[in-house]
């Protein structure tokens, strides 16, 4: 067995925890610049085990562990990862530092080594139910990660009542997904060939179940839980509540990471373990996804404040990741997982900028603030860059993404396709709308005195709009890992792709 | 050189090192001069305008080298197609990023890069006193770049990415003095729309990719033919639907007059010379598609024609003087978007009106800003009066392009639009009456209110203008330029025209059409023409410049005020989509607050209230305690006993 | 003599014991209830162990009987600690975990 590259990804920050919780008082403030060393470190050693990568191969799970850990239960530790895996385990490796930047100086000292604490606790757990190939593993993992967001929110957000109230509906939402999803897991467990290593997903991959009522019931187990995770229309009033309450950097990686989880988990676990059940769902499911599309498109548009605007966006952007998965076709699915990538940049731009809006004006408010573009053009340039990047302008990578995402579902549902387009001209509205009501308009008296981006600001946001560009202009180094895993997945499913019309009514001729 | 596609054999590989292989630098270089201004900052602000002057001329060099290198090939070997990478592959979707430049793309290219060229040099001086002069520079230079983009896709989806480019610089500039709340809307007001209609474009993208397994234009081209009937004509009618957006046509119209509230360069450059003719770009474009859509055709020339008279009717009414020039855009492109939707019989008069109007409109727009230049930005038409006097070249750059747009005789306009009319009359059945003679009576319309606008603004019985405007003529760097452009407005539709050059250079992508005869002959035509455009400029002699025009506008008839109005276009779209709009959204906050998370929370409240009551049960009495603690053995054994007996 | 009767005294006991903690309010005596409760119960597993013939119960009586003692330790140093504050060896008075 090679180097445990995924291991190490986890635990380098899982250490850098213990080490800033070891620090004494005095340092207190230092807990910031370990938290950013240490996930620079998990941020190159990623690097680094994406260069073993081997990418003609990305169908496949590689850098592979594989432990014996309760043998009686036949649970193992194994990691792994395929295409798939390895970008979003990228994703998480590079949104945490920058979220551990954006955070700089907006954590009371006191506090500050409990935050970062977490944060680095945080990044250990996604990395690690991104790489588990044991279904138990991962869904220690699933739960396991609630435990640092439920105190990220509950105790660094906003108002103290009201953070409460989101982390305890955070965690509620989410504990009830785990638990319907467990007895899921555990029949299907039950379902497989047991032993040692029963629980390993190679294991349960493509089972012959004793019935398709028995498949279907375990496929709505896991479901759910990551229809929740996503979140999906209707489950999904727990996010902006949660998204609201955090600080920026926490809303970072709850949206632009944690909740990929929900999607992450229907793509590479759904589908493979459930192919039946999945082709049973997808009519109901599609339908979920669209209303997902507009309903959160809708409501954004409808919203007063920042972070919620944002929050119901992403409500929308998952309704269109989810259309992908369960249109069936390789394009869809490629352009849901790279729009999980995407969607991770283009939101996380949205909230830091949105974060640091808050910062200066102490509220998130939208129609506290009006004609910024004069007094903070850069801030004004920013967030533009991000909501536009939010509204999938072409040129910029989310619109790759959308698009593909898009023709890929039209190619077998046209109709649900042209529905879910809609949803673009709701995207335009609720962007602009936004940038006028904060950003245009003459300048008003709170904004005297107000600085522009700082040099730690624009670090933050230039990173992320420098990778929304180039994915936008080329993606093909993330489409060409993506690719072959998406291939290996229609496989497993037993789904192939339409051929184009013209050539068979040329055949039928 | 090459053979790159057997179903296409007029598209040849650029060659290595040519000024060919070099045509994507015609996008580069602005996007370049954009990126410095933008990411420079204030630090540029020095020099910043003079760099975007540069990259755009450049563009133009590298342009015009290329229409050379294109010139002394064979007619069938226009057509270059360069490589440039591959963009999006996945599954079946293959996409590669590459450009096409054949005869159709060049002439845009020279077209844009000129006049765009021109108008960077104009803005120099127009901006001089803006203290956001470079991030002008630098929206202007993005705009090149994106409708050079546009204009040289091989592909449809990368066609698209230019198409938002220019959405996109024309959002940023339209709403360049945000400042104003008023301006704001109009941007945001112009790039909602055209979404709506890049919902219609990204649909028909879309079908094209479930049709034929790509959507590059040699794919989809080459295969147009052996689709159906059916598919062609949603294809062609969802195009239609993005060319409505970006070209102001009905019903997708209303966003252009507000856009005139961008810099007056932004409206000569953006929304009249080129990104607005971006929708008849696509249509032409796209001529293989709709050759199998005749139903599409059709609605492709109705909505045509419902906007040239819709334009010309709005024309006739405003008292803005560049929203009247809007008015007229729109119009004008209907003009186009008929002869395109005829098909190769008008496509390439299409283009050649395009390119005519493209000069003359924008040395209008150039001449009114000079106006407003001179009058303190009013714009106002009605304040202004007899300034033929104090600004000369204004004067007469304006009316050369004034003569021009109305079809006086040997000057751009005669040639273009005249063409159109013919070829409006042409055909069978009831169509080529009702378009031929509407085009014909929109061009005596056309004559009305641009002779309205041009008696009103630079003649007239008097000088309306307040004493505390000192009218003056413009700056040589504004005068030049616009004097450029009425050179093109008077002599541009002669050189392409009198020999049909341009229509034989276009063949190959418009299609070659035969000797088709029009309905009436070709000299009844243009007489008629000619007689109607008389007629107008007569009643608005009458009008406008012996008769006083009162400063403020008078009540009018109910279609001056419904034209005023722009025949309620707004009104429509907010009560059938905006209201509505808003109370769905309304509704759907409170349903997602009280409906969706309230079921939640009730389930919540409902646990936590049974909760409260079975708390009650705790008496704190060990006693009591104890004493049911027995009672459960007792029932427990009970029940067991019960059981095995 | 039959055992059975060994059970029969144990279930009196055990039902002395039961009476004794859920009528008097004197902690001490309640106690003492208690004590009586596993006393009778360690009667029933000497005599379960006599009419089986292994020791298993008797061993399970010695446990109890540790457990016996040592709760005495922690339940008389309770008592006398409400004593000490309240004043009152009531249980009743005990009542600070009410909802």
């Amino acid at each position: 067995m090679d180097f445990p590259w995924l291991t190490v990804i986890g635990a380098v920050p899982l250490a850098g925890s213990a080490v800033i919780a070891a620090l004494p008082k005095a340092l207190a403030p230092r807990a910031r610049h370990v938290a950013l060393g240490v996930s620079l470190v998990a941020f190159v050693l990623t690097v680094v085990a994406a260069l073993q990568f081997d990418t003609a191969r990305a169908g496949e799970i590689q850098l592979t562990e594989l432990h014996s850990w309760i043998g009686e239960f036949g649970v193992s530790y194994a990691l792994g990862v395929n295409g798939i895996g390895l970008v979003m385990v990228a994703l998480s490796t590079v949104l945490v530092p920058v979220c551990v930047l954006a955070a700089w100086n907006e954590v009371d000292e006191e506090k500050a080594r409990l935050f970062y604490g977490l944060i680095m606790v945080l990044e250990a757990m996604m990395v690690g139910v991104f790489a588990a190939r044991d279904l138990f593993l991962f869904y220690v993992f699933f739960e396991a990660i609630l435990i640092p967001v439920y105190f990220l929110i509950g105790a660094f957000g906003g108002n103290e009542q009201r953070r409460r109230y989101a982390a305890v509906k955070f965690l509620s939402y989410s504990l009830t997904g785990g638990l319907i999803m467990l007895v899921g897991v555990i029949a299907l467990y039950h379902a497989g060939p047991g032993g040692e290593q029963g629980f390993l997903i190679d294991q349960l991959t493509g089972l012959q179940f004793s019935s398709p009522a028995a498949e279907r019931l375990m496929f709505i187990s896991l479901f759910i839980a990551f229809a929740i995770k996503a979140p999906i229309w209707p489950v999904h009033t727990w996010l902006p509540d949660a998204a609201a309450e955090a600080p920026a950097g926490v809303a970072v990686l709850l949206v632009g990471v944690l909740d990929k989880i929900g999607t992450f988990g229907m793509l590479t676990l759904c589908l493979p373990l459930f192919p039946g059940a999945s082709k049973w769902a997808a009519p109901t499911i599609l339908a979920l996804a669209v209303v997902s599309v507009l309903y959160g498109a809708l409501l954004a548009i409808g919203q007063t404040d920042l972070k919620r605007l944002i929050a119901y966006t992403s409500i929308s952007h998952f309704g269109f990741i989810v259309l992908g998965i369960f249109a069936m076709t390789s394009t869809g699915q490629a352009g849901s997982t790279l729009y999980m990538v995407n969607h991770g940049f283009s939101t996380a731009a949205l909230f830091l900028v949105a974060g640091m809006l808050i910062h200066r004006r102490g509220s998130a408010d939208i129609d506290e603030y009006g004609g910024l573009q004069r007094t903070t053009p850069v801030l004004a340039a920013g967030f533009l860059l991000a909501g536009l990047s939010s509204l999938a302008l072409p040129g910029m990578s989310s619109f790759v993404s959308e698009f593909m995402v898009l023709t890929g579902t039209f190619i077998k549902y046209p109709a649900v396709a042209a529905l879910a387009t809609l949803g673009i001209v709701l995207a335009a509205l609720y962007i602009l709308l936004t940038y006028q009501r904060m950003f245009t308009g003459p300048v008003k008296e709170y904004s005297n005195g107000w600085k522009d981006l700082s040099t730690r600001e624009v670090l933050v946001v230039a990173p992320l709009v420098v990778v929304i560009l180039f994915l936008g202009v080329y993606p093909k180094p993330v489409l060409d890992v993506i690719n072959p895993a998406i291939s290996t997945t229609m496989q497993q499913v037993g789904v192939t792709d339409p051929e184009p019309t013209v050539a068979v009514e040329g055949e039928n001729k | 050189m090459t053979l790159i596609s057997a179903a296409e054999p007029g598209v040849y590989q650029a060659a290595e090192g040519t000024v060919q292989s070099g045509a994507w630098l015609l996008v580069a270089l602005p996007a370049l001069g954009a990126a410095i201004l933008l990411v420079g900052g204030r630090k540029t602000d020095k020099w910043g305008h003079w760099l975007g002057v540069v990259m755009s001329w450049a563009a133009f060099v590298w342009g015009a080298l290329l229409f050379f290198s294109l010139l002394g090939a064979d007619a069938e070997e226009r057509a270059i197609h360069l490589h440039l990478f591959t963009w999006i592959q996945a599954g079946t979707f293959q996409l590669d990023a590459g450009l096409l430049v054949d005869q159709l793309s060049i002439a845009f290219v020279l077209l844009v890069t000129f006049v765009g060229s021109l108008i960077h040099v104009y803005s120099v001086a127009y901006m001089e006193h803006d203290p956001d002069r470079r991030r002008f520079f630098a929206y202007l230079n993005l705009f090149v770049a994106s409708m050079l983009l546009l204009v040289l896709a091989d592909s449809y989806l990368l066609m698209f990415v230019g198409w938002e480019g220019v959405g996109l610089a024309s959002y940023l500039l339209i709403g360049f003095w945000n400042h104003n709340p008023a301006y704001a809307t109009a941007a945001k007001k112009a790039f909602i729309v055209n979404r709506v209609g890049d919902v219609g474009l990204s649909l028909a993208i879309m079908a094209m990719f479930a049709a034929f397994g790509s959507v590059s234009f040699t794919d989809v081209f080459a295969n147009a033919d052996s689709a159906s009937e059916n598919k062609l004509t949603v294809i062609g009618l969802l195009l239609l639907v993005g060319a409505c957006g970006k070209s102001a046509q009905f019903p997708l119209q209303s966003w252009l007059g507000d856009a005139m509230a961008g810099p007056t360069p932004v409206s000569a450059l953006i929304h009249a010379a080129t990104m607005v003719t971006a929708g008849v770009y696509l249509v032409v474009r796209s001529g293989p598609v709709y050759i199998g859509a005749p139903d599409a055709q059709l609605v492709v020339v109705i909505v045509g024609a419902i906007t040239l008279v819709y334009g010309a009717i709005v024309g006739c009414a405003k008292d803005d003087i560049k929203k009247a020039l809007a008015a007229s855009t729109m119009s004008q492109i209907g003009y186009m978007m008929l002869a395109a939707g005829l098909g190769p019989v008008g496509a390439a008069f299409a283009i050649f009106h395009l390119l005519t109007h493209g000069f003359f409109k924008a040395g209008m727009f150039l001449g009114a800003g000079s106006v407003m230049h001179g009058m303190n930005d009013s714009v106002n038409m009605r304040t202004f009066g007899r300034l033929s006097g104090v600004m000369k070249i204004t004067w007469v750059t304006f009316g050369l392009g004034w003569l021009a747009i109305i079809g006086f005789p040997l000057l751009s306009g005669f040639w273009s639009k005249d063409k159109i009319i013919e070829a409006a009359f042409i055909g069978e059945g009831w169509r080529p009456w009702v378009f031929g003679l509407t085009a014909m009576l929109a061009a005596g319309i056309t004559a009305f209110y641009m002779s309205r606008l041009f008696f009103m603004t630079f003649q007239g019985k008097e000088k309306r203008w307040n004493d505390d405007a000192h009218p003056h003529e413009s700056p040589a760097l504004m005068t030049v330029p616009m004097m450029i452009l009425a050179i093109g407005s008077a002599f541009l539709g002669l050189a392409l025209g009198v020999t049909n050059g341009l229509v034989h250079w276009l063949e190959p992508v418009t299609g070659a059409h035969g000797e088709e005869e029009p309905v009436l002959s070709v000299p009844v035509i243009t007489g008629a023409t000619l007689v109607l455009v008389a007629v107008g400029v007569a009643l608005a002699w009458r009008m406008y410049w012996q008769a006083s025009v009162p400063v403020t506008a008078p009540r009018g008839s109910l279609l001056t005020r419904a034209a005023r109005h722009d025949l309620f276009q707004d009104d429509i779209n907010e009560g059938l989509f905006m209201r509505p709009g808003q109370y769905l959204t309304r509704a759907l906050v409170f349903v997602d607050n009280r409906g969706v998370d309230g079921a939640v929370r009730g389930l919540a409240a409902l646990i936590g209230g049974l909760g409260g009551r079975l708390r009650l049960l705790q008496t704190g009495l060990v006693r009591s305690y104890a004493a049911s603690m027995l009672a459960g053995v007792v029932i427990l054994l009970g029940g067991m006993l019960a059981v095995r007996l | 003599m039959n055992q059975i009767h060994w059970l029969y005294l144990s279930v009196l006991l055990f039902s002395i014991g039961a009476v004794t903690v859920l009528v008097r309010k004197n902690a001490i005596v309640v106690f003492m209830g208690v004590e009586l409760m596993l006393n009778a119960a360690n009667l029933a597993f000497v005599t379960f162990s006599r009419i089986n013939g292994n020791i298993d119960g008797q061993v399970i009586a010695l446990f109890v009987m540790l457990v016996a003692a040592a709760e005495v330790v922690v339940g008389l140093a309770i008592i006398f600690t409400i004593f000490r504050t309240r004043r009152s060896a009531s249980v009743d008075d005990a009542n600070l975990l009410k909802y």
